[in-house]
């Protein structure tokens, strides 16, 4: 961001705050952590990381927990940027998941969900002896994350008690915890899905192509477009893949996010398409709507 | 109002439109007052009315508002913002909650802040982030003690304009008189309080009633309307104007040839070039360079985050403020301030804290608690203590002085929370009113220092823990390395043994049954007496019977005695024999040797038991600190 007078634009605020979070991360905690999912999110937060601490590298390692049912091009990409940047990733997933199978056909998702992405966030942060993990929701994402602290305390067993959150006034974050305990810390908390596309745009920042329309092969499930990524799909009976010129809203287990059709292939053309649609953008997940207050109490147990 | 996110574009318009989404203002505001006032009703009517509110979250709503009040949309507003499960069961909101929406004018980021008494302290929060607060009153029930609080925090935390809303119009008939009392009621209650602006709207946020447009309803009410209101009303934050203020958060060295110190300017303008001072030791240097990822600036305003590198090697750490010469911040270790007290743990003077503002964490005391102050009269009365939702004026003294500025003029340097040292829960937050010199008004001697203070100025529970078990058992190896672990975890302890003891204060004692008791009396004695200074004493002491162990715990009265039995068998404490005593006793040289020809009596309640033979020593000491420490 350049500055054109005195005061800040909303983006060059919400950058700065930003990048003051992850200083003060990297200051207070002795084992911090970077949630590195690879969605856009991410690449913002990546992005402000590198400002926050240029011209020196990125003082803490990033963590991607891999479920192995990403798209492919996630992990292409994945893997070129942190060839590209320099940064320290380390990629984790659950060994025991992994080893039986665990997937989202056979196991539902939500188990699935539970195994390979909560459980593994929980070995990851575990052996790590991670103290704290910078993640990139976003308060405007969902309700529960709405009342989410920026420097969010989780107990020895990472589970968030919603009901007894520390106040948190001015930019005074309280960042002390307890041995064992540690903090997930959002330095998006503030910023909107049009924020997040506008920075983007306006600084540049490289995404998974999955976010551009393209024609993809995709079969219709409960309502939503699914890709289909590679040859461990299942189909049901009759059912074949067509190509459609689709794009993705979030990225997460090919499996589990809905496509939706779209003929933008450009970041105007997204932002422009985003702004006159009518669903909100967790609407392509299909983890949220198991069941009410679902997000909520997944954060209760460890969930990002 | 218009949406530009629903209007058509063309490609040419597309860049155009891009750069005005990325040059907007941002206005942060909240939503305040009593239960039931209508607070989360208001805010989904503004996002609603905005039309902000998704397709898919429409209908899950609509689907929600079956059996509730509702407008002529058929839709329950509240539920859209009252996210969490317990809110939406008890129909009350509990926690600040934060909206975001966007107007072709503003970005607008709303703190959703809760009514109950309670729940003050979330109020607070979101006052401390908020350029202008909405009051909303229940025009049936005009002004409330909740009212009149929540306007005294917002003048307290420093929010400048106030817009209050009359809402539930619609319920008293749209009636003029009604609207008017209750304004020249609330503009009389706060003359006292200071606000920059005030501007009273009737409204029905329920029916959308001067919400986005005029209502034909209120043909008496020529004022604006509640979100035209809101995009063009000038809140004045130019943070830039005042004095040049610098928190350094994090030191960035890059390389040999790279020292910079990076922060968020917190005031006024820093330009290359500048001569500043480092407020902790006023050492003077000169802005050489104002480097970010992107470029190199000569100048960086209050708000950005940005790093400076000086012309000259100077001591400066994380906490240090760097502001221009003759403008310094106060630089000091007592000043008065005023807390909103936000925990059910009461404070007191002589208590100590931490107090955190920008990057500075100290060690803090309250010094003197000078009043309390009613919100609904503001009238100030004594108090020895402050409850949760109190708020009141004290005196503080940190350990070490810390740079900071009356939060009159500077948000940034004058706010700080305090800090248990025990739970880390955040206890209180405060606004400083100014500096206090050495020694002046600072009476240190109206409170007492007792074990509590002293716990509390260690940030521990002082306690005794109280190792038994054969010779060569390992008692002192895992007293020793549980000392070490919680040393490096800034605890304070002291390890008590028969070496340390029988060598000095019990040397005059043999082996005697009556010489036993009295060793076992002065240890538990010296025991009693490090625990009421503050520390946590191990105590590592063959101590084999049940009744001398009994007499230690009788000693220690009120501090919380552990009892830990290293149960490490005969044969492996002899094997061991690390002094070799089994093999002396075995020769008769050592009578009334413990295990041979005198017996243990293990505990019958022990706190802990450890397994000595079965576990390396690391793992057990790991086990007990796991046990006894980790809470």
């Amino acid at each position: 961001m350049t500055l054109s007078q005195n005061s800040l634009t909303h983006l060059e605020m919400l950058e700065a705050e930003s990048i003051e979070i992850m200083r003060e991360v990297a200051a207070s905690f002795e084992r911090p952590v970077m949630m590195y999912s690879v969605g856009k999110d991410s690449s913002v937060l990546l992005h402000l990381a590198r400002k926050a601490f240029a011209p020196s590298r990125i003082p803490f390692p990033s963590l991607h927990v891999d479920t192995t049912w990403k798209f492919r091009e996630m992990i292409a990409f994945r893997d070129q940027t942190a060839r590209d940047y320099d940064f320290d990733l380390r990629v984790h997933t659950n060994a025991e998941g992994a080893r039986d199978k665990i997937n989202p056909f056979d196991h539902g998702s939500a188990r699935y969900t539970d195994i390979m992405k909560t459980v593994a966030l929980r070995q990851a942060l575990n052996a790590g002896k991670y103290d704290a993990a910078i993640g990139g929701a976003r308060r405007d994402e969902e309700k529960s994350r709405a009342k989410e602290r920026v420097f969010s305390h989780r107990n020895t067993a990472h589970a968030w008690d919603p009901k007894n959150q520390r106040p948190e006034l001015w930019r005074a974050f309280n960042t002390r915890i307890n041995p064992g305990e540690s903090m997930r810390v959002f330095p998006l908390s503030n910023w909107t899905e049009l924020d997040i596309w506008t920075y983007i745009y306006a600084e540049g920042i490289p995404i998974v192509p999955l976010y551009f329309a393209a024609p993809r092969p995709v079969v219709k499930r409960g309502g939503t477009w699914i890709m289909v990524d590679d040859e461990r799909f299942r189909f049901e009976a009759g059912e074949a893949p067509i190509t459609k010129m689709v794009r993705f809203r979030t990225l997460g287990c090919y499996p589990l996010t809905g496509a939706i059709e779209s003929e933008a292939r450009t970041l105007p053309e997204i932002i422009m398409e985003m702004q006159a649609s009518r669903t909100s953008e967790r609407d392509g997940r299909l983890i949220d709507a198991d069941q009410s207050g679902s997000m909520e109490k997944k954060k209760q147990e460890g969930y990002f | 109002m218009t949406m530009s996110a629903t209007s058509a574009k063309s490609s040419a318009d597309l860049d155009l439109w891009l750069e005005q989404q990325t040059h907007k203002s941002l206005l942060r505001f909240m939503t305040c007052g009593s239960v039931d006032d209508g607070k989360s009703t208001l805010i989904g009517r503004l996002l609603y009315d905005c039309q902000l509110i998704l397709d898919d979250q429409l209908a899950s709503l609509k689907n929600e508002s079956k059996n509730r009040t509702t407008g002529d949309e058929g839709i329950d507003f509240s539920l859209l913002v009252d996210g969490l499960s317990a809110e939406r069961e008890q129909g009350i909101t509990i926690d600040v909650a934060y909206r975001f929406f966007t107007t072709d004018q503003r970005k607008f980021i709303v703190a959703d802040t809760p009514g109950h008494e309670q729940y003050t302290r979330n109020m607070a929060t979101g006052a401390s982030n908020s350029d202008l607060a909405i009051v909303l009153v229940d025009a049936r029930k005009g002004l409330l003690t909740q009212t009149r609080r929540h306007s005294f925090i917002l003048s307290l935390i420093g929010v400048r304009h106030v817009v209050l809303v009359v809402n539930k119009i619609d319920l008293v008939d749209y009636d003029q008189a009604v609207f008017e009392k209750i304004e020249s009621e609330y503009r009389e209650f706060a003359a006292r309080l200071g606000f920059d602006s005030l501007e009273a709207i009737p409204v029905s946020a329920l029916k959308g009633d001067n919400i986005a447009s005029r209502s034909e309803a209120t043909p008496w009410y020529e004022g604006p309307q509640l979100v035209p209101y809101l995009e063009q009303v000038e809140v004045g934050v130019d943070r830039s104007q005042g004095q040049m203020r610098f928190p350094v958060q994090w030191v960035n060295r890059a390389s040999l040839d790279f020292r910079g110190f990076s922060g968020t300017v917190a005031g006024g303008v820093v330009r290359v070039g500048d001569d500043v001072l480092v407020a902790s030791s006023r050492k003077p240097a000169k802005i050489s360079r104002i480097v970010t990822m992107d470029a190199e600036h000569t100048k960086a305003v209050a708000g950005q985050a940005v790093t400076l590198v000086l012309d000259r090697e100077v001591d400066i750490s994380r906490g240090d403020v760097l502001s221009h010469p003759g403008e310094t911040p106060e630089f000091s270790n007592q000043f008065q301030a005023r807390v909103v007290w936000m925990q059910d743990e009461p404070a007191f003077a002589g208590r100590s804290y931490l107090l955190k503002t920008g990057a500075q964490m100290v060690p803090a005391t309250i010094t003197a608690i000078k009043h309390k102050t009613d919100v609904n009269t503001l009238e100030k009365h004594p108090a020895r203590r402050l409850e949760a939702n109190e708020v009141g004026t004290i005196t503080i003294a940190t350990d070490k002085p810390i740079a900071f500025d009356a939060y009159g003029t500077n948000r940034q340097t004058g706010g700080f929370i305090l800090i248990d040292r025990i739970s880390n829960s955040t206890l209180g937050a405060g606004v400083i009113d100014f500096g206090l010199r050495r020694g002046e008004n600072i009476t240190y001697h109206n409170f007492d220092v007792n074990r509590k203070v002293r716990a509390e100025q260690k940030g521990q529970e002082p306690q005794i823990v109280w190792f038994t078990g054969l010779s060569g058992s390992g008692k002192s190896t895992i007293a020793n390395l549980v000392e070490k672990r919680l040393t490096a975890e800034g605890k304070h302890c002291y390890i008590l043994d028969g070496d340390n003891v029988r060598h000095g204060l019990n040397k005059d004692l043999g082996f005697t049954d009556s010489a036993r008791i009295e060793n076992i009396r002065r240890v538990a004695e010296v025991a009693r007496l490090m625990a009421d200074a503050g520390l946590i004493v191990l105590v590592s002491f063959i101590s084999p019977f049940r009744n001398e162990r009994r007499i230690a715990r009788e000693i220690a009265g009120d501090i919380k005695f552990l009892e830990v039995f290293v149960d490490t068998s005969l044969e492996v404490c002899e094997a061991r024999d690390p002094k070799g005593l089994y093999a002396r006793a075995r020769k008769g040289e050592i009578k009334n040797f413990t295990g041979l020809d005198s017996p243990f009596e293990a505990p019958e309640r022990a706190d802990l038991i450890l397994h000595g033979g079965e576990a390396e020593p690391l793992e057990l000491a790991d086990e007990l600190h796991d046990r006894l420490f980790d809470k």
